[in-house]
């Protein structure tokens, strides 16, 4: 199936319709709208309304309660920096200002070329091998500022 | 025939590079001719040598590690996959004191079986607990569980048994079974040990605990960090399926239970029990009122059995072994093993499973190594980032339930996070404060202004202005979190901050 020639509308509507027999479907439906179309666009959220039986409002506040569920398109990469305990104890803070000033962004927003998005995250489950940090689905132990680097060198080199 | 090379397939193995060096063992290997059968195995939760090779020999596996794909080379010439000298040889596995003084239950097969294998399972002793609860009453099952002791491994310590015996005599056509797998707390990653290295061991639990309460339906409620642990579940519960673990003729018993998994979307708060029933219902994460108990009304407003990853995985060998063989680990009322998971500014860090009795300081010193920076270790954090910072002088206390909260802090799920001599404990009682103004579903009000307030008043106690009445105004705020919080969200965030301030007063004075 070309992605591009099928709208919005029709990706949503597939998605709850796989769905609609689910307990607490809106969770899964959002993750697949994610999934699918790299953000939750807010025209779909009408569309999940309706097919859900729910008004506007609990969907747009379920989806604006999660950290997870974002309303516009991220950058190519997403990288996630731990800021919990057990990375801080590692020197978390000194990488997320590397991160920081090296990107030129802030937590939760986008590089200028659209290659970087920077969140923060509290915990990846990988405390013993601080400070960590992922990328899309991949996660990554014990990085400095120099890992950090390299790892940013990395991708620029995979675009 | 060939030889057998293990290499973990768990998380933190692969983001310290086990695929790079598993794809690498595998060309090493064909370039010199030599046959490998190449198995990716569960962690064994030593992840100071991760990522620790094993070899199958007639003498037993040998381990290797950590090996980086650096010294794949120097490795096969040093005799590997058989007897080698090599600088990263660790020989046999058995004979790692770090993981052969430990007393593995619920861990007994992390590591040492492939997580997907169903021969793997039954070979050590899987499904033993549940071809031995389909021929008891649910009643049978539950005084056995009661039996051996075990409460709540999640962080609030309630008696499992107690929970399933509510939910047992609770009428209803529905009963649910929730793992709370939304394992939050920094410092901890047991849950996700356990369900990427044993995932069978969790489903037997699941669906053991579905036959004594009567519930034909159960949820896995996985947090959205744990992709990894996403994907062995998955895989798990299809194979489980396959196998009658699961369905509607359990091993051919004419009993159902079916198992779905649904995952969080980054909300700590849903690791709450009632918060996780709402967002399983689809809904944002908020807090019920209690009672009702979710044994009560829980999903769906039917009983459920909400337990923890852990709870469930000691199921399985409390079933298999009996409650004595379970209870007789462990003192007073902590009983059967303590799963402590080592953190943050530690040498040796990783998953250690103990029965109930060692010291902190054992841990930390003994296992642990002291810090990875090798500086002196300062505080120590222990519960997660609601749990109280402890400083050196209180050490020698005995990690369990009781002796924890004598002292003002608390087990919580294990996790023990080392800080060395460079930490400022203002800023950290400060974190506290902030991770809960993140955090919280906002629906009672000490949690959701008294977090942001919090932050602003140990900003202006650091700052130095009018510290004095800013102290007293940060006690006084500490004590309306901890008295009119709905949950342990806001309740328990004063628990860090007040130690912080108990323990390290000259940290708020500089």
């Amino acid at each position: 199936m070309n992605a591009a020639a099928v709208s919005v509308q029709e990706v949503v509507e597939s998605i709850v319709e796989s769905h609609r027999d689910s307990v607490g479907a809106l969770l899964p439906v959002l993750h697949d709208i994610q999934d699918r179309l790299g953000y939750v666009p807010e025209e779909s959220l009408p569309w999940v309304a309706g097919a859900l039986n729910l008004s506007r409002a609990e969907v747009h506040g379920v989806m604006s309660f999660y950290h997870d569920f974002r309303n516009s398109a991220a950058g190519r990469h997403t990288i996630q920096i731990c800021r919990a305990e057990a990375c801080q104890s590692m020197g978390s803070r000194k990488l997320e200002q590397h991160a920081i000033e090296r990107l030129g962004i802030g937590f939760g927003e986008t590089t200028g070329d659209g290659m970087i998005t920077l969140e923060a995250v509290y915990c990846l489950g990988n405390c013993a091998c601080a400070p960590s940090l992922r990328i899309g689905d991949s996660l990554h132990a014990r990085v400095d500022a120099a890992g950090f680097d390299r790892l940013l060198d990395s991708l620029e080199e995979q675009a | 025939m060939a030889i057998k090379v293990f290499v973990p397939r768990d998380a933190t193995a692969c983001a310290l590079g086990a695929d790079t060096v598993a794809e690498s063992i595998l060309q090493g290997a064909a370039g010199r001719g030599i046959d490998i059968e190449l198995v990716r195995n569960g962690s064994r939760g030593a992840f100071w040598l991760e990522p620790m090779v094993e070899v199958e020999t007639d003498a037993g596996r040998l381990a290797f590690g950590p090996v980086t794909i650096a010294d794949i080379a120097s490795l096969f010439e040093s005799g590997f996959p058989g007897e080698s000298d090599h600088a990263l040889s660790l020989g046999p596995v058995n004979g790692i004191d770090w993981l052969a003084s430990q007393q593995r239950l619920t861990f007994l097969r992390a590591g040492w079986t492939d997580p997907l294998s169903i021969g793997d399972y039954r070979s050590m002793d899987g499904c033993k607990g549940l071809e031995r609860a389909l021929a008891m009453e649910p009643q049978e099952i539950i005084d056995e569980v009661m039996e051996s002791g075990l409460r709540g491994r999640g962080g609030a310590a309630f008696p499992t048994g107690i929970k399933w015996q509510t939910v047992l005599d609770a009428p209803a056509d529905q009963k649910y079974i929730v793992c709370n797998a939304d394992e939050g707390d920094s410092g901890t990653f047991a849950d996700r040990l356990l369900m990427e290295a044993d995932p069978y061991q969790l489903i037997e639990g699941m669906t053991i605990a579905g036959l004594a309460v009567g519930a034909t339906e159960g949820y896995i409620y996985l947090r959205s960090e744990y992709p990894h642990a996403r994907a062995v579940l998955q895989e798990a519960i299809k194979r489980a399926g396959r196998e009658q673990w699961l369905g509607d003729d359990i091993l051919g018993s004419g009993r159902s239970f079916n198992l779905h998994m649904r995952i969080g979307a980054g909300a700590y708060i849903c690791g709450e029990e009632t918060a996780l029933l709402d967002s399983l219902e689809g809904k944002r994460g908020m807090i019920r009122f209690k009672p009702p108990l979710p044994a009560i009304k829980g999903l769906l407003g039917q009983p459920t059995v909400v337990n923890n990853v852990l709870s469930l995985g000691a199921i399985s060998t409390i079933l298999a072994e009996g409650a004595a063989y379970y209870r007789d680990f462990g003192t007073g009322r902590s009983r059967g093993t303590l799963t402590v998971q080592l953190a943050g500014n530690i040498r040796r860090g990783g998953l250690v499973e103990v029965p109930f009795g060692a010291s902190l300081r054992d841990l930390v010193e003994g296992y642990g190594g002291g810090t990875a920076s090798g500086r002196p270790a300062r505080a120590i954090q222990v519960g997660g980032p609601l749990g109280a910072y402890i400083p050196e002088s209180q050490w020698d206390v005995t990690l369990n339930y009781g002796a924890l909260t004598e002292i003002g802090a608390m087990l919580g799920h294990g996790g023990v996070v080392v800080f060395d001599d460079t930490v400022d404990m203002a800023q950290q009682a400060r974190f506290a404060m902030e991770f809960c103004a993140v955090e919280s579903c906002g629906k009672c009000t000490p949690c959701r202004v008294g977090s942001v307030r919090g932050v602003e008043v140990i900003d202006r106690v650091i700052a130095n202005e009018d510290r004095e009445a800013n102290l007293k105004v940060l006690y006084d705020l500490c004590e309306t979190m901890d008295k009119g919080s709905l949950c342990a969200m806001g309740g328990l965030t004063p628990m860090p901050v007040r130690s912080a301030l108990r323990h390290f007063p000259g940290d708020f004075r500089k």
